[in-house]
This record gives C-alpha cells, sequence and structure tokens, in this order.
C-alpha cells in the first residue's frame, strides 16, 4: 500500500520534470501564492475603510473651508466639483480605484501633496524606528527568556518572569513620557523628540549618530512591551521543551547542560517567537501612532493622527492602505526567515 | 470562596487589584463628588501637600484623585463592553464560518485577515473619527480591531466539535444547520474563547487610553489617557501629573494579566 502512494508520487514528481514549462523557481511561485491571498484582502481593507470612511460627517471641503474661513457657496460648489466631492460613492470608488491602480494615492487636502509623496517621504522613518524596536525586543527578550527557561523555577527565573509581566502591563506611550522626564528632562543625556537635530547642518557619520541619540528612547517605548511578551514566549515555549523526550536522551549521551540549552532547547523554542514576530507587525505599527506623537517623530505613524485630526479622508485611507501593505510585506519575510530557520519548512513545497 | 481556592498567587493578587479598582469605580459618587472637570483649588498642588487634595491638582486646579476616580469609571465601562462585544461578535462570525464552511468560511476568515492586516489601534482611530467620540462609539470603535482573535480561535474549536456524535445526534433529531451551530455548537466552543478575555480587555485599555492620550477620547469624561496628555504639557513643572494615572494605567492592565493568567492555569488543571 504504501508503495503505491510513493509510485503515484513519484509519478507525479516525473511529470513535473518532464513539463518545465509549469515549473516555477520556488520562490517565484510562493511569491505568486502569497500575491493570490493578499489581493483579495486588501481588496476588502480597500472596500471596507472607502466605505466606512465615506460614512464621515463632513468632506474635506468642509475642513478647507473651516481651516481658510472665508469662502462663499460658489468657491465652495467649484471646490468641491474640482476633487470630484459631487459625485456619488460608487462614482468616486470607481475613480478611487483606478488611479490607484496606477500608483495614484489621491491628493492630501492637508498637506496639499499628493498623498504617495507624503507616505513615502514618512514611511522610512516609521520603518527605521520599528526595524531597531523589532530586533531590540526579540534578541534582547529572547535572550533573557533563554536565561529565564535555563533553568526554571530558579530565582532568576521567577525574577524575570514576574518582571516582563509587569513591563507588559505598562503602556508605551507612558513609558516614553518616562523616559524623557528621567533622560531628557533630569538628566539631561538625550534629546526629548525630534528625529534630529533642527539645522545642525551635520553630514554623514555625525548626522548618524544624531539620529541614534534621538532614537534611543522612541525605541525604548515602543520595544519594552515586545520585550516582556518576546521573553515569556521563549521562557514557557523552553519549559514545554524540557519535558520533551528528546532532552533526556540529550542529557543521556551526556552532552553538556550549556549545550543542551542554547543548541537544542532554545533552537526550538526560538520558532514561535519569530511567527510572533510577524503576528505583531500590525500591533506595532499602531504603536507607533503614539509612541511618534509623544516624541514629535514625523514618521509615517503619527501621519495617521494628523490626517484624523485634520480630516484628511484620502490621506487616511492612504495611511491604512501602507500600513496594510506593510504588516504583508513584513509576514512575508517573516516566514521566508522561518524556513531558513526550520529545515522541517521549506518555502515553495 | 472556592473561586477564590481555585487561583494560584498571581491570580489572587490580580484579583484583590480588580476588586479594589471595582470598589473605587463603584464609590466613586461618595468619595469623589460633583464633576471631575471642575475647578476645586489652587493650580499645579504637589501630591500631598494639601490634606484636601491628596494626589495635588493639574494646572487648571482640578482635583488628581477625582479625575483618577472618575477615570477608573470610564475605563471599566469602556474596556468590559468593548471586550464582551469582541468576543460575542468574534464568536459569532468564528461559529458560522467554522460551522458552514465552504465560501462562507472562505469570505469570512478573508474578511477577520483584512480586519488583522491593518493594525487594530489605526482602525478604532479612523472609526472614531467617523462616529465622533463618545463612549458607545469608543466600545465600537474598539471591538472593531479585536474581535478577529476570537474568531479565530471559535473557527478553530467548532471545526474540531462539528464532527462530534452530539452534532450527528443533533442533526438526527432534525434541527436546522444554525440552530445546531448556535445553540449546540458555540456553548462549547466558547471555553478558549472566553479565556481570551483577559487579554481583549487589558488590550481595550492600552487602546482606549492611546486614543484619549491622542485627543480623541469622550470630551466629556475624565479618562487616564486624558490626564496623561493633560500633564504633558507641564511635563517638566509637574511630571507627577502624567505619572500619576500611567501608575494606575499598569495597575489595573497588569491585575488584568494577573487574574487571567491565574483563571488559565486553574482551568488546564481540570480535565
Amino acid at each position: 500500500m504504501y508503495i503505491s502512494v510513493d509510485r503515484d508520487k513519484l509519478r507525479e514528481h516525473q511529470k513535473l520534470r518532464l513539463t518545465p514549462e509549469f515549473s516555477l523557481p520556488p520562490l517565484v511561485s510562493f511569491f505568486l501564492r502569497r500575491l493570490a491571498t493578499a489581493l483579495p484582502v486588501l481588496a476588502v481593507v480597500l472596500v471596507g475603510s472607502f466605505l466606512v470612511l465615506e460614512a464621515a460627517s463632513g468632506d474635506a471641503v468642509d475642513a478647507y473651508v473651516a481651516r481658510s474661513g472665508s469662502m462663499d457657496a460658489e468657491q465652495i460648489a467649484q471646490l468641491r466639483q474640482e476633487w470630484g466631492l459631487d459625485q456619488g460613492p460608487a462614482h468616486r470608488f470607481k475613480a478611487y480605484a483606478s488611479a490607484l491602480a496606477r500608483g495614484d494615492l489621491g491628493w492630501s487636502t492637508a498637506f496639499e501633496r499628493p498623498v504617495a509623496s507624503v507616505i513615502l517621504e514618512r514611511l522610512p522613518i516609521t520603518l527605521l524606528l520599528m526595524g531597531v524596536a523589532t530586533a531590540l525586543a526579540f534578541v534582547l527578550g529572547s535572550l533573557l527568556g533563554v536565561i529565564a527557561g535555563a533553568y526554571l523555577g530558579s530565582f532568576r527565573d521567577r525574577f524575570l518572569s514576574t518582571s516582563s509581566l509587569a513591563l507588559y502591563a505598562v503602556p508605551g506611550f507612558w513609558l516614553g513620557l518616562v523616559l524623557i522626564v528621567i533622560f531628557a528632562v533630569d538628566l539631561r543625556w538625550l534629546p526629548s523628540g525630534g528625529i534630529e537635530s533642527v539645522a545642525s547642518g551635520k553630514t554623514g557619520p555625525a548626522r548618524v549618530a544624531d539620529i541614534g541619540a534621538h532614537l534611543i528612547l522612541p525605541v525604548a517605548s515602543l520595544a519594552m512591551v515586545y520585550l516582556a511578551l518576546y521573553l515569556r514566549l521563549m521562557r514557557d515555549r523552553m519549559s514545554e521543551i524540557w519535558r520533551d523526550p528528546f532532552v533526556n536522551a540529550l542529557k543521556a549521551r551526556g552532552l553538556s547542560r550549556r549545550r543542551i540549552v542554547w543548541r537544542h532547547v532554545a533552537r526550538n523554542a526560538v520558532l514561535p517567537v519569530v511567527t510572533m514576530l510577524g503576528l505583531q507587525a500590525a500591533a506595532m505599527l499602531g504603536g507607533s501612532v503614539v509612541v511618534e506623537s509623544v516624541f514629535a517623530i514625523p514618521g509615517f505613524g503619527r501621519l495617521a493622527a494628523e490626517a484624523v485630526a485634520r480630516r484628511d479622508t484620502p490621506l487616511l485611507l492612504g495611511v491604512i492602505l501602507g500600513s496594510a501593505i506593510t504588516v504583508i510585506i513584513v509576514n512575508l519575510l517573516v516566514d521566508l526567515a522561518y524556513g531558513k530557520l526550520d529545515p522541517r519548512v521549506r518555502v515553495g513545497r | 470562596m472556592t473561586f477564590w481556592r481555585m487561583l494560584n498567587l498571581e491570580g489572587r493578587a490580580g484579583a484583590i487589584m480588580l476588586a479594589a479598582l471595582v470598589a473605587m469605580a463603584l464609590l466613586t459618587p461618595w468619595i469623589a463628588p460633583g464633576d471631575p472637570l471642575a475647578i476645586t483649588g489652587e493650580p499645579m498642588l504637589r501630591p500631598f501637600a494639601s490634606s484636601a487634595h491628596i494626589f495635588g491638582t493639574d494646572r487648571l486646579g482640578r482635583d488628581v484623585l477625582a479625575g483618577l476616580l472618575h477615570g477608573t469609571r470610564t475605563t471599566l465601562l469602556v474596556a468590559c463592553f468593548s471586550a464582551a462585544v469582541a468576543l460575542i461578535v468574534g464568536s459569532i462570525i468564528g461559529t458560522l464560518a467554522g460551522y458552514l464552511g465552504g465560501l462562507a468560511d472562505t469570505v469570512l476568515m478573508r474578511m477577520t485577515e483584512a480586519f488583522q492586516t491593518v493594525p487594530s489601534f489605526l482602525l478604532a482611530l479612523a472609526a472614531v473619527s467617523v462616529t465622533g467620540p463618545s463612549v458607545p462609539t469608543l466600545i465600537f470603535a474598539i471591538s472593531l480591531g479585536t474581535w478577529t482573535q476570537a474568531a479565530r480561535v471559535t473557527r478553530a474549536e467548532v471545526l474540531s466539535l462539528r464532527e462530534r456524535d452530539f452534532v450527528a445526534a443533533a442533526r438526527t433529531l432534525g434541527m436546522r444547520p444554525l440552530e445546531i451551530a448556535f445553540r449546540e455548537v458555540l456553548p462549547n466552543a466558547f471555553g478558549p474563547t472566553a479565556s481570551l478575555a483577559a487579554i481583549s480587555v487589558a488590550a481595550a485599555i492600552l487602546i482606549e487610553a492611546a486614543l484619549s492620550f491622542l485627543g480623541f477620547g469622550d470630551p466629556n469624561r475624565v479618562t487616564w489617557g486624558s490626564m496623561i496628555a493633560e500633564g504633558r504639557t507641564v511635563l517638566r513643572a509637574a511630571p507627577y501629573l502624567s505619572i500619576v494615572p500611567g501608575v494606575a494605567l499598569v495597575v489595573t492592565v497588569l491585575g488584568v494579566h494577573l487574574l487571567g493568567r491565574g483563571l488559565s492555569r486553574t482551568e488546564r488543571l481540570q480535565p
């Protein structure tokens, strides 16, 4: 019975070999499959957020009139026509979708610039912030998790577990304020906001160091929650793996404890943490909205708050779409990394 | 008391913290009567400097303790209701997707995925910008981004339950599919979903605090987030105005996590 199954598989395999036009490289077919699932999701996000934002009372023209102060009814009607706001929602969605297909996200009424250029200008700052925060949370969190999980029930395990639970309850924006009070107001070690010193004229390494100094506090306040989360996850997973029979086999073979902890238990326990990295991408992007507001960082997250405060619907729609695409790409990268770490999961099979 | 005995040390600590908070919220009309937004004393009194204002006053002279107490009410109200809405909506959608299968499953799960792709804080922000800030709209906005996890967990549970004998028995009795899904399958699948309650409440507290910190909360109510934002304008002169409500936030979220962990531990002990 088993043999016949194998033969079927073999035949299937040979058929694929004999028809080279159907065998794409595994990476390409992986990307194609992911694209096929990502596109419907993006379409739902697009239609959903368009409909919801459509329901808002007051449009961009109202906001513009409120800001400029003096406009008569004729000018207002003309502006509505110019921005396409006099048409019905179905017509406007069609216009938006066809513009989107050309990579045009519309016109930001708050910034008086195309939405796409505003977003592309802001996104790198937030990606830098999130990237550094993720790296810090992952490396420190899983290292501390290994330290806690190496000797379960020890003092350092209980200390790290309890403090991670407390840290996990701290809201990032409040932590940011506390860090500002300590390190910027009292100690004056670090700048309290912004992404770099204004008009400092710094270039090259000096500028990089300047940006780095500005990033320390925001990164810390964004990363702490995730550090606590990864610590806990690593430690709990390790406590499960210690009960696995293969650990006893390793002990019986006389491997040193250090080697068992790092090469076997920790290596297996890190996989769910890597999965969590992707799952937390959306949450971290949401957290950056508040953290960037606390530290006055002109990033993508703060753009969301600005779009809402200034009633800039096209910009808010662009931010929502942009964050959905960011989250999808981050998850794609995490899955690729997962395949590298775990030989049982290979991309494209 | 059996409930108390079921809990471990962590769970008991959490239960005490939350009980204290609920007591504070219930006793607020007697401890701090009147409008917490009213000016009652000199501005910027330090904590413990005056017996009339134990936690001091903010930059307009409003009592910090009164704000904290009224903030407890807002926080608990919004958090509990939005977690409840998220769990109920999530389990209904999860049951429908898992039990009906096929096209309904595909459509509902794609929808869930779409909601998960957009940060829940961003969803809440966009929803509040559409509906305007008030307690019911905040509850709606927060649950908009947090129901997805409940839907996924319920669906997974329903998928394993729907092949069981009691479902076949219900079918033989002539029950209609939706009747089976909601009267037989959903109650049995709700256990794992209910264990998400602690996480949902904690997430709701943090989202509400962040929204009101950014100024998108209910303007007629005191919340801890708005107190932190208010204190931020005088952060250099009076950091305690931002720090005290933040400590209240941390204590609440920690209490919820501790109790949640304590409960899930005891659940695991029972077969």
